[in-house]
């Protein structure tokens, strides 16, 4: 039967159409692919709007159109939406093709007369390939309703907490003893002032006592398989050493442990801790973690001081890493940050001079609770600060190190110079390239520093040095500056420097993403499924981001993520289930001579071989139609439907006019 | 009695083993000449071009065409049988799909008629060449003008059927015969045109009695190095890279089961575009590497990727041949 086929190419405004002559695609379109099939081409200002869509709608059902082509975006972005519309027109969804002459043409040319070319190389591949499609059905499966939250920082917290709160059950993983994130090291948050403890600590203890949150702490997530509605996971929770049952979190164990540590983690190298801890006071859970490379019977053999004290013999020193295997719908990820290193900026002195402080550092001197019970002093422990500078962007809009904005670091700079002149009354200056105090009352913020009296340089800090040239700065911190206002170049001694450190993905990042199949940002930042209208979805479908594994961003951005995440969570699990594309692989058993190539590579398991027969079979209901065995098959045995050999033959003859060829031939 | 069908049989670019393979079916080779009327045979009888010329369109029955296309003689003798037979049979993996002459085709021609005639072992100080034409006191002398390329018969004339091997196995061509004399006779009927005869409709481990598991390659080895060998394990997951699971059946996996890997001569199986591309695929999915330092340690194991997996098939590949040589095409 001879397929009857309409083409829409789409000006997508001036995005397509500003590059591509649409009207000439559409003309050539209608005369020269008639032979393979084409009735009509049309152009359309926007195909996506509701008319473009009507009027792919209209002409599939008066002019009975059995295959579709647009001309426009990527698929990603706009199959769903003309498949839909072929859908409501009675035309088999699979039967529409989308040709991308935005993405793959239009955005990535400037000559109008070769775009326009290549756009129709396209467009006749697309048609092409249609007409090899065949229709398919939509295949439903069950979701399943919990739900893995990865990071227990404000951002998991909150996700968490929205969605156990609706009724459903969640998994928090948390790789450190405690949840509670950067944001439980904080003293103060900006621009309110709040006390960070203080409104953290009842999230976590709700968190860690909610009936719908499974806890796990000092875990890690190990393996991830399976697709939306029915993931499956493997967690390795670590021997903490620790009976969880029989602990009471009395905190003996900590007091009786003769072992001391520097806490390099929560107090970022300033505190000790013991070797059997948990990292903070309101640590939730509240069970200590055993630090096996420091704990001296590990070491040693003898000591066993904490399982003499403990009152309800909750020591275990046999305890081993457990593995969980736990299936979920969807998957939340808030990994967080890493701080970056401020050591890499050799010229700002950290590390060698004593007197720089990093961000984390400077919290916790600050910190009520902190190693200095939040008394701000130097490096030896008692002096106070007569001045302090602060240097902004540290590591952040520096193309040697991080092209981004930190988002956090100049709001976090302020409340610095603000606590420091509470707490000390010392001269405060700080150091900024740009002042960015965007969103709410944070400027009203900088305003109020400003009033207190803290002194202001715009310039990029060239150099922290402790090599004085006069009497004046001896034996303080001198810091080389361009002031730009003043268009001059400044030395400015001080006692104290404090680096507004950026912010950076986590080491792991990548690693991580591959794990849970998504992929990170040229800065390393997990990528959402589109930067404005859908940041905290990813490409695959059931895996979310929130927080600062997305990018740099402050509390209530983390949190609103955390929250709109579990929204999307909680619609798909209210839909209780979801449509998978039809698009999968199957064997042709005749074909099939069983060399088992493929068995070890299905990363759904959905591969299975059948002794009796000598042949390989695929199980349709886990199959994901990723492809790897379609591609690894030797004898061409496999293969997946939407993406069969004539299809892509087609495409590829379709692409190089090869359509053409014929038609003039005959 | 009515005249017996016409046969015919010939050699292009191509080593003689086809014919051999032939004469290898013994006494069936009688059944042939008591059925057929051998017209044109240039290995077993003499015969003239002109002879060939002089023949009715479509008066040979069956012809027989081994030898890829390498240059103007062949296509010319190509064209000609194509016209005059009813059944051309593209005979043999030089035939169907270039064979070993179509690995010239990693080279443009003049580079092999360089290597030919000038080289270490050749010596060649005036730098003659061989001439294509030449004028001597009696009239103008030709030889053949070499192709730019190796070309499969099919694309150079229309072909009916397809018979794979290097050579074709001797009961393969047996059946075969066999079959021509039934349709002759009437009492049987050909397959449909296009179709490849002669062979199996699966891959050489369909007929492989080897056990197969699961696959993770550590290492490629040549199978000399390899001591001692399993000789009742699949030899790809013992590190030999076995070409048997993308190489139509047809043999009964006679490397295989003597201890030696497939190394394709029945050509790509059915489902196979590319033999080589997936050949590569196959192999470089059971690798077992976690970093791309690993994984160039396993491929090294593979010296010659284009001979390991486009021994046979290159010149009937996609690609066809490789860059070097598809430049002087165009630019000619």
């Amino acid at each position: 039967m001879t397929e009857r086929v309409g083409v829409y190419v789409c000006h997508c405004g001036s995005n397509i159409a500003g590059t591509v002559d649409v009207v000439d695609v559409a003309n050539w379109a209608a005369e020269k692919l008639g032979r393979q099939g084409v009735i009509i081409a049309r152009e359309y200002k926007f195909m996506c709007s509701s008319l473009g869509q009507e009027l792919i709608e209209k002409d599939i059902k008066e002019l009975g159109l059995t295959r579709v082509v647009v001309a426009a975006c990527s698929p990603h972005l706009h199959e769903k939406t003309f498949r839909t519309a072929a859908k409501n027109a009675g035309l088999n969804p699979y039967l529409v093709e989308l040709a991308s002459i935005r993405e793959q043409v239009s955005w990535v040319h400037s000559d109008k007369a070769v775009a326009t070319a290549k756009a129709k190389a396209v467009v006749s591949g697309a048609v092409s390939r249609v007409i090899e499609n065949r229709p398919l059905e939509e295949i439903k499966v069950p979701i399943n309703p919990n739900t893995l939250v990865v990071g227990g920082g404000i951002a998991g917290i909150q996700s968490a907490l929205e969605i156990a709160n609706a009724g459903f059950h969640v998994y928090l993983v948390e790789r450190e003893p405690s949840i509670g994130g950067h944001m439980a090291q904080f003293d103060k948050t900006f621009p309110t002032l709040d006390c960070s403890a203080c409104i953290l600590t009842p999230r976590m203890v709700e968190a860690g006592t909610h009936p719908n949150i499974t806890l796990l702490t000092w875990s890690e997530v190990t393996n991830v398989a399976g697709y939306v509605g029915n993931f499956h996971v493997t967690i390795k929770k670590k021997a903490r050493f620790i009976n969880e049952e029989l602990c009471t979190g009395c905190g003996i164990c900590q007091e009786k442990c003769p072992k001391k540590v520097i806490d390099d983690v929560y107090e970022a190298g300033l505190g000790y801790r013991k070797a059997v801890y948990t990292p903070f006071a309101q640590a939730v859970p509240n069970f200590p973690v055993m630090d096996k490379e420091n704990c001296t019977y590990f070491i040693k053999g003898t000591c066993k001081a904490c399982e003499k004290f403990c009152p309800t013999g909750a020591i275990d020193f046999n305890q081993q890493d457990e593995m969980l295997h736990i299936d979920v719908g969807n998957i939340v990820l808030a990994t967080g940050y890493d701080l970056f290193d401020a050591r890499r900026v050799s010229n700002y002195g950290y590390g060698r001079l004593p007197n720089v402080f990093t961000s984390l550092e400077f919290e916790r001197l600050s910190n009520a609770a902190g190693p200095t019970s939040g008394n701000i002093v130097l490096r030896d422990g008692k002096t106070t600060p007569k001045s302090v500078g602060v240097i902004h962007c540290v590591g952040s809009r520096d193309k040697n190190f991080n092209n981004y904005c930190s988002v956090i670091c100049c709001m976090q700079g302020l409340k610095f110079a603000h606590l420091v002149h509470e707490r000390t009354g010392a001269t405060v200056y700080n150091f900024y390239i740009d002042m960015r105090t965007a969103y709410k009352a944070y400027d009203e913020f900088y305003q109020r520093v400003l009033e207190e009296g803290t002194l202001f340089v715009r310039g990029k800090v060239a150099e922290v040095t402790n090599a004085a040239r006069n009497e004046r700065e001896k034996g303080k911190l001198i810091i080389q500056v361009e002031d730009t206002l003043a268009g001059k170049q400044r030395r400015i001694p001080v006692d104290m420097v404090i680096l507004s450190s950026g912010l950076q993905p986590r080491k792991d990042a990548k690693e991580v993403g591959k794990m849970f199949g998504i992929s990170c940002s040229m800065d390393g930042w997990f990528t959402e499924k589109h930067p404005k209208l859908d940041p905290v979805s990813t490409m695959t479908e059931g895996i979310y981001i929130v927080g600062c594994a997305q990018g740099p961003k402050d509390i209530p951005s983390s949190v609103a993520q955390g929250a709109a995440a579990s929204a999307r969570v909680l619609d798909k699990i209210l839909q209780k289930e979801v449509a998978l594309e039809p698009i999968k692989a199957s064997v042709n058993k005749e074909m099939c001579s069983g060399c088992r190539i493929c068995n070890g590579l299905c990363p759904f398991n959905a591969i299975a071989f059948i002794e009796d027969d000598k042949v390989t079979e695929i199980n349709p209901a886990l199959c994901q139609g990723c492809g790897t065995c379609v591609a690894a098959c030797p004898a061409g045995a496999i293969s997946g439907t939407g993406f069969s050999n004539e299809q892509i033959i087609a495409q590829i003859d379709g692409l190089l006019l090869r359509n053409l060829e014929v038609q003039e031939a005959v | 009695m009515t005249a017996k069908p016409k046969f015919a049989m010939y050699w292009a670019a191509s080593c003689g083993g086809c014919e051999i393979a032939v004469l290898n079916t013994h006494e069936k080779i009688l059944d042939v000449d008591a059925n057929f009327d051998v017209v044109f045979w240039p290995v077993a009888m003499d015969a003239k071009y002109k002879d060939v010329e002089a023949m009715e369109d479509g008066s040979i029955l069956l012809t027989l065409f081994n030898g890829g296309i390498r240059n103007d003689e062949n296509e010319h003798i190509a064209k000609l049988l194509r016209q005059k037979s009813k059944i051309l049979v593209a005979f043999g993996s030089c035939a169907c799909e270039g064979c070993i002459p179509g690995l010239a085709n990693l080279s443009p021609v003049g580079d092999i008629v360089h290597t030919a005639f000038n080289t270490l072992t050749t010596d060649n100080p005036n730098e003659v060449y061989p001439r294509t034409s030449y004028d001597v006191p009696e009239g103008e002398l030709h030889i053949p003008t070499l192709s730019r390329m190796v070309r499969p018969l099919e694309q150079v004339v229309d072909v009916d059927y397809f018979m794979p091997g290097c050579p074709p196995e001797s009961h393969q061509i047996a059946a075969v015969i066999d079959l021509v004399i039934k349709v002759v006779k009437g009492e049987a009927e050909l397959p449909p045109k296009g179709s490849v005869i002669g062979c199996g409709d699966s891959t050489v481990c369909d007929e492989c009695p080897r056990a197969r598991n699961v696959k993770f390659i550590k290492e490629f080895k040549r199978i000399q190095d390899i001591a001692p060998i399993d000789p009742t394990l699949c030899l790809l997951e013992q590190g030999v890279p076995c070409n048997g699971p993308a190489t139509r059946s047809g043999c009964n996996a006679r490397c295989p089961q003597a201890g030696a890997q497939c190394i394709g001569c029945y050509g790509p199986a059915d489902g196979v575009l590319d033999y080589g591309a997936r050949l590569i695929t196959a192999f470089s999915s059971v690798i077992d590497a976690n970093t791309p330092e690993e994984i160039d340690h396993i491929l090294d194991g593979i010296p010659d990727p284009t001979g390991q997996v486009y021994r046979f098939n290159l010149a009937g590949s996609l690609l066809k041949a490789n860059r070097e040589a598809w430049k002087v095409v165009n630019g000619k």
